[in-house]
């Protein structure tokens, strides 16, 4: 399992005329491991994979997939990965069944294993019921799935996916990843970019931070947090009045205190469950009334802020990314 | 699940023989995904249906009356036939520019192309859609004609021949769809762009009216159309029409060579364009 990595890439870069999409990029992914790469709209993650996988021709450098170089030897990284794009790109006019025939038959398969793989796959796709029913009527989780799943047709052991869970409803979400933790189970090398911290939390061995075309951070997904600096505490207050003592009262534990009047929150840099129970004690002790207190976690655009020194300048990404993880941790 | 699930798992993976298949294959694989979108959306044959069976009849029985058409055993209504399929025909460039547009704006396209397959196979698939697509029009065409009163008055190679040439008409104007289908955004661009100029284009020529009634300058446009030479070859193989009148500008007089120089023509300026452009699209 150690010898050649599943996915290498040296060096890339793409130009689009004057704007330089991708501005160098090297990783290597270890077989059977699941690499995140993470980043905002526009970081140039979707240029990198249609790289990797033989759509995009490289302005320099190279890449191997299983072995196969992009450049010399494409039919072989063809012939050796899946890839699921950021939109599902199955035909909506083609029922489930006829869509995994489709590209099976493109591959070169037996029919009658294209039997077997698609009835296998449409049942741990949860799709068996849906699989003669063409797609235009699929819900969008049932699409990515169907997408996924035609992906897999040919069992490829190196898989691309860009984006594989954006617009997708939280449930449908934690449903995929299961999927693609039982895909890496089975051996399967996974790449996957992602603007979600807490998807390549949750599935990826190592992470690669994507910015202005360049990797900024290389890691595992604790370092990444460990580097983004501490948690913060959040405590918000029952009642306005209460927010002057509070803050008082949090002064005398941690250096710095940020008051949020509207939102009657405080906020305060913490290292940890030990701060946390601490302030959690002081309070308890007092007469001031909590909502809530907790401690958040760091989220892309804290990432982002300490590494690059600016937010992630993507509203769009920035937005979903506090919702996805900046939530509280009781 | 333990290590020793999860190594009989990775152990039972079955990991399947790719088999190298030939471009026609890969064609026909495509092709018969596209006809299955024609029989889940048989609207899509409209335009070789219904569209071309009412301007037939519109044309036949509105303007029929008025138009004087010499020479022609039948009158303009079996006259105006060969327009009619060469105006469809030419449409058919729409079918491939906004199939193609719609399968790179959904991706499909790049999908094919992350297969190991010929690259070529998703315009090969697109052309012989196409071509059959036409041929339902052609048929549909044929059938409308007999009902009101067209008939082949010549033999039966001087009928096959018309016939193959408004095929090779279709198989150069598919260059043209495949060139506008990979440079427009969206399918709404590429209709828009088809009915601005293929419209006049179809019109301006001896399509639906004789040339010889037209002010001088238009006649030349007119008659130097490629549009004109074919349909004047399809009706004078027909026997639909006699000869042009010696006025009538060098590819009138020829017409069978002419439209065969004019669809090499197209296609060998068209094809590497297209090509060009579908590959600068769809590669990046």
């Amino acid at each position: 399992m150690t010898s050649m990595p599943a996915i290498e890439a040296e060096n890339l870069v793409k130009h689009f005329g004057e704007t330089v999409a991708v501005d160098g990029v090297s990783l290597s992914v270890p077989e059977g491991s699941v690499l995140g790469m993470l980043g905002p709209n526009g970081a140039g993650k979707t240029t990198t994979v249609r790289m990797m996988t033989t759509l995009t021709k490289p302005t320099s450098g190279t890449a191997r997939v299983a072995g196969h170089d992009v450049l010399s030897d494409p039919a072989g990284v063809r012939r050796s990965m899946g890839l699921t794009g950021q939109a599902a790109t199955v035909d909506e006019l083609l029922t489930g069944r006829e869509n995994l025939r489709l590209i099976g038959a493109l591959y070169g398969l037996s029919s009658s294993y294209i039997k077997r793989a698609t009835d296998d796959l449409l049942e741990r796709f949860s799709l068996t019921d849906a699989g003669g029913r063409i797609v235009k009527t699929y819900s969008g989780g049932m699409r990515r799935r169907l997408d996924l799943a035609v992906s897999l047709i040919a069992t490829p052991p190196v898989l691309f996916l860009d984006e594989p869970t954006t617009g997708l409803d939280p449930r449908s979400r934690v449903e995929l990843w299961d999927v693609l933790r039982q895909l890496v189970r089975d051996g399967t090398t996974l790449l996957l970019t992602t603007q979600y911290l807490e998807e390549a939390d949750q599935l990826a061995d190592r992470i690669v931070v994507i910015d202005h075309g360049r990797v900024i951070a290389e890691g595992t997904p604790l370092e990444l947090k460990d580097s983004s600096g501490a948690a913060a505490l959040v405590v918000t207050v029952s009642h306005a009045d209460d927010l002057a003592v509070a803050e008082r009262m949090l002064r005398d534990h941690v250096s710095e205190v940020h008051v949020d009047a509207g939102a009657r929150q405080l906020t305060a840099p913490a290292n940890g469950l030990k701060d946390m129970t601490r302030i959690a004690g002081v309070f308890a002790d007092s007469a001031i009334e909590l909502d809530d207190l907790g401690l958040k976690r760091p989220s892309l655009d804290d990432v982002f802020l300490h590494l690059t020194g600016r937010r992630a300048e993507d509203a769009d990404s920035a937005d979903t990314n506090d919702n996805q993880t900046g939530e509280l941790v009781p | 699940m333990t290590a020793q699930e999860s190594l009989t798992r990775t152990a039972r993976l079955e990991r399947p023989e790719i088999h190298e298949t030939g471009l026609l294959r890969q064609s026909m694989t495509i092709v018969r995904r596209n006809l299955i979108h024609i029989k889940r959306m048989p609207e899509m044959l409209m335009d070789v249906t219904i569209q071309p069976v009412m301007f037939v009849l519109l044309f036949a029985f509105v303007f029929g009356g008025s138009i004087a058409v010499p020479g022609t055993p039948g009158g303009y209504r079996e006259w105006l036939l060969a327009g009619i399929m060469a105006q469809t025909i030419a449409f058919a460039s729409f079918v491939v520019a906004v199939g193609l547009t719609a399968d790179i704006d959904k991706g499909i396209v790049d999908r094919m192309r992350s297969l190991p397959i010929n690259p070529a196979a998703v315009l090969v698939g697109r052309s012989i859609s196409s071509l059959m697509h036409s041929s339902i029009g052609i048929v549909v065409m044929s059938l409308t004609g007999l009902l009101i009163g067209w008939r082949i008055r010549n033999g039966l190679a001087d009928a096959v021949l018309a016939y193959l040439l408004l095929l090779m008409w279709g198989f150069a104007m598919i260059w043209i769809g495949i060139l506008v289908g990979s440079a427009m955004r969206s399918v709404e661009a590429v209709n828009g762009l088809m009915f601005t100029t293929m419209f006049p284009i179809t019109f301006l020529a001896a399509t639906f009216a004789p040339t010889e009634a037209m002010t001088p300058w238009l006649r030349t446009i007119a008659e130097w159309n490629p549009i004109s030479c074919l349909t004047q070859a399809v009706r004078e193989l027909w026997g639909n029409t006699g000869p042009a009148p010696s006025d009538a500008a060098l590819p009138m007089q020829y017409p069978v060579t002419s439209t065969i120089i004019w669809t090499i023509a197209i296609t060998a300026v068209m094809a590497p364009l297209a090509l060009r452009s579908f590959r600068k699209r769809t590669g990046g």
